[in-house]
């Protein structure tokens, strides 16, 4: 999974972030517009360069899919749920949830996020019930 | 503007499909070109026009002109997933009716399960990739099983319907002689082949197949000199969505819709004027979210739709009449097989499996992860 290309110049602050506990995003304020993942463009007016901003972490799960299958990188962890989250900020992000049994997560629970080591070893955002 | 009657598909073939070890991907795409043509009646000299995708190679566009020979006045290496073909079509269309081509062919070729060619959907954790990739969703069917996880909870549907589309699926391919699976199945063989990706188990998903095919495209002045009745392109529309699943707006809810709209406006005809469809099939709930989109049922009603046999050989709407991406073949980018199976069922030439007095198709491709969707319609008179 390592990867020395990450991370990148659009992602750097998200990563850094993960490291200090913060869910980063990024808000246009030219329209009000909630941007995820992190570009360097607002995604609805095209203005430049939006502000960054502080998730709560707390969400609801949009999609859930328990992974029997994993690929090869994974091999060995599953079964596992992979989530679709819709954070309370109004962005949607993938990941997965953690300290709870993979069959027992459902759309609509609502989770928080907690940060762990992911697989290159970088702090990544995972989610628990909340 | 519109596309209707700009070009007619003059020629249509497969390359061996399944497991085909003594070949090359562009071995595959020569052997659907050659009988592609001669099911034309055309000459490989006379193609000026001509439109790949594929995943393999360095360059795929340059690759294939070079090993047939063909210098095209007219190229397009549009790659946009399953659904490049159907997009390819309407490109197709728009350089004929420009003059900037008179026969263009539609080209794919694959050898992903004899020769381990790189996959399209190979890992990648980089760029957007790299803030989904740490969860390890496997892909594409992971992207799919979301989509199924929210259609289900949102509208009650069951993996019992799901089965029902595979079942019917299977019962068109034990009618073609070319279909790599064609012995029974039951739902509950569907059910109980083993969880990938919830809800999605192992027969909701598409072959892994080795496979190629070539649809020839031509002018409407040169459609009239040929042989065989063309078979016309009255109506397309394309429209393309997002790259991975957590950007898509709607789970539930396919880029076929848009493109969809645009096909039934451009070729002036409605759902109930059709005779027969085939729609891209990488997984079941794949379908089901498309005819939805399309408007073939409400939002939600698509379970109902797909279930205990409507859409198999005793159904009231024959769908992917040839057996599929789910049992006919799937090597990695189906959607050129979509074309191929509407036009034989246009002309006629499907024995066991025609649909009786078929006289206008429509074809809806679906690439990347509900990413992209071309729809085309095509017809006879
Ligand atoms: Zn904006």
């Amino acid at each position: 999974m390592s990867d020395d290309t990450l991370p990148d110049p659009d992602s750097e602050p998200y990563w850094d972030g993960a490291a200090a506990g913060e869910l980063r995003y990024r808000h246009c304020a030219s329209c009000e517009t909630v941007i995820f993942y992190p570009r360097s463009l607002c995604t609805h007016c095209g203005a430049p360069n939006p502000d960054w901003a502080v998730s709560k972490g707390q969400g609801t799960v949009y999609a859930v899919s328990v992974v029997h299958r994993a690929p090869p990188a994974f091999k060995g962890q599953s079964p596992y749920a992979v989530l679709l989250v819709d954070l309370d900020e109004g962005f949607r992000m993938m990941s997965r949830i953690i300290d709870v049994e993979p069959d027992s997560v459902s759309i609509g629970d609502r989770v928080r996020v907690i940060f762990q080591d992911g697989p290159d070893g970088r702090p990544t955002p995972y989610f628990t019930p909340a | 503007m519109s596309l209707k009657r700009a070009c007619a598909i003059a020629g249509v073939a497969e390359s061996r499909l399944g497991v085909v070890p003594d070949s090359t991907v562009l071995t595959l795409q020569a052997e659907a070109l050659v009988a592609a043509l001669a099911d034309a009646g055309l000459e490989k000299s006379d193609v000026d026009g001509l439109l790949v995708s594929g995943a393999w190679g360095r360059l795929p566009g340059l690759q294939i002109a070079e090993y047939l020979g063909i210098q095209p006045s007219y190229a397009d290496s549009t790659m946009v997933g399953g659904a490049s073909f159907e997009f390819h079509l309407g490109h197709a269309a728009a350089a004929i009716q420009a003059g900037l081509c008179k026969v263009a062919v539609i080209l794919y070729g694959s050898t992903q399960r004899s020769r381990a060619d790189k996959y399209i959907f190979q890992i990648r954790n980089d760029l957007g990739y790299q803030y989904e990739a740490p969860y390890g969703l496997p892909t594409p069917v992971g992207s799919y099983a979301m989509a199924a996880s929210r259609h289900f909870a949102q509208y009650g549907t069951t993996s019992e319907q799901l089965a029902d589309l595979a079942v019917s699926t299977r019962e068109w391919a034990a009618l073609n002689p070319k279909a790599y699976r064609r012995e029974p199945l039951t739902r509950e063989d569907v059910l109980n082949s083993g969880p990938i990706a919830t809800p999605l188990n192992k027969l909701d998903c598409c072959l892994f197949t080795d496979g190629g095919g070539a649809v020839v495209v031509v002018s409407p002045e040169i459609a009239k000199t040929l042989d065989k009745a063309p078979v016309w392109l009255l109506g397309q529309g394309e429209s393309v969505s997002h790259a991975q699943i957590s950007e898509m707006p709607d789970l539930t809810v396919t880029p076929a819709a848009k493109s969809g709209a645009r096909a039934f406006e451009m070729a002036g005809v409605t759902h109930t004027d059709l005779d027969l469809v085939q729609i891209y099939d990488s997984f079941t709930i794949t379908v089901l979210l498309t005819l939805e989109s399309l408007g073939f049922c409400s939002p939600g009603a698509g379970g109902e739709f797909i279930s205990n046999g409507r859409t198999g050989p005793s159904g009231e709407f024959p769908l992917n009449t040839n057996g599929g991406g789910l049992s006919y073949c799937h090597p990695g980018q189906y959607g050129i097989f979509l074309i191929i199976e509407a036009v034989r069922q246009l002309r006629g030439e499907c024995d066991a499996r025609q649909v009786a007095d078929a006289t206008l198709a429509l074809i809806s491709g679906t690439g990347g992860v509900l990413s992209s969707n071309s729809t085309c319609i095509l017809g006879v008179e």
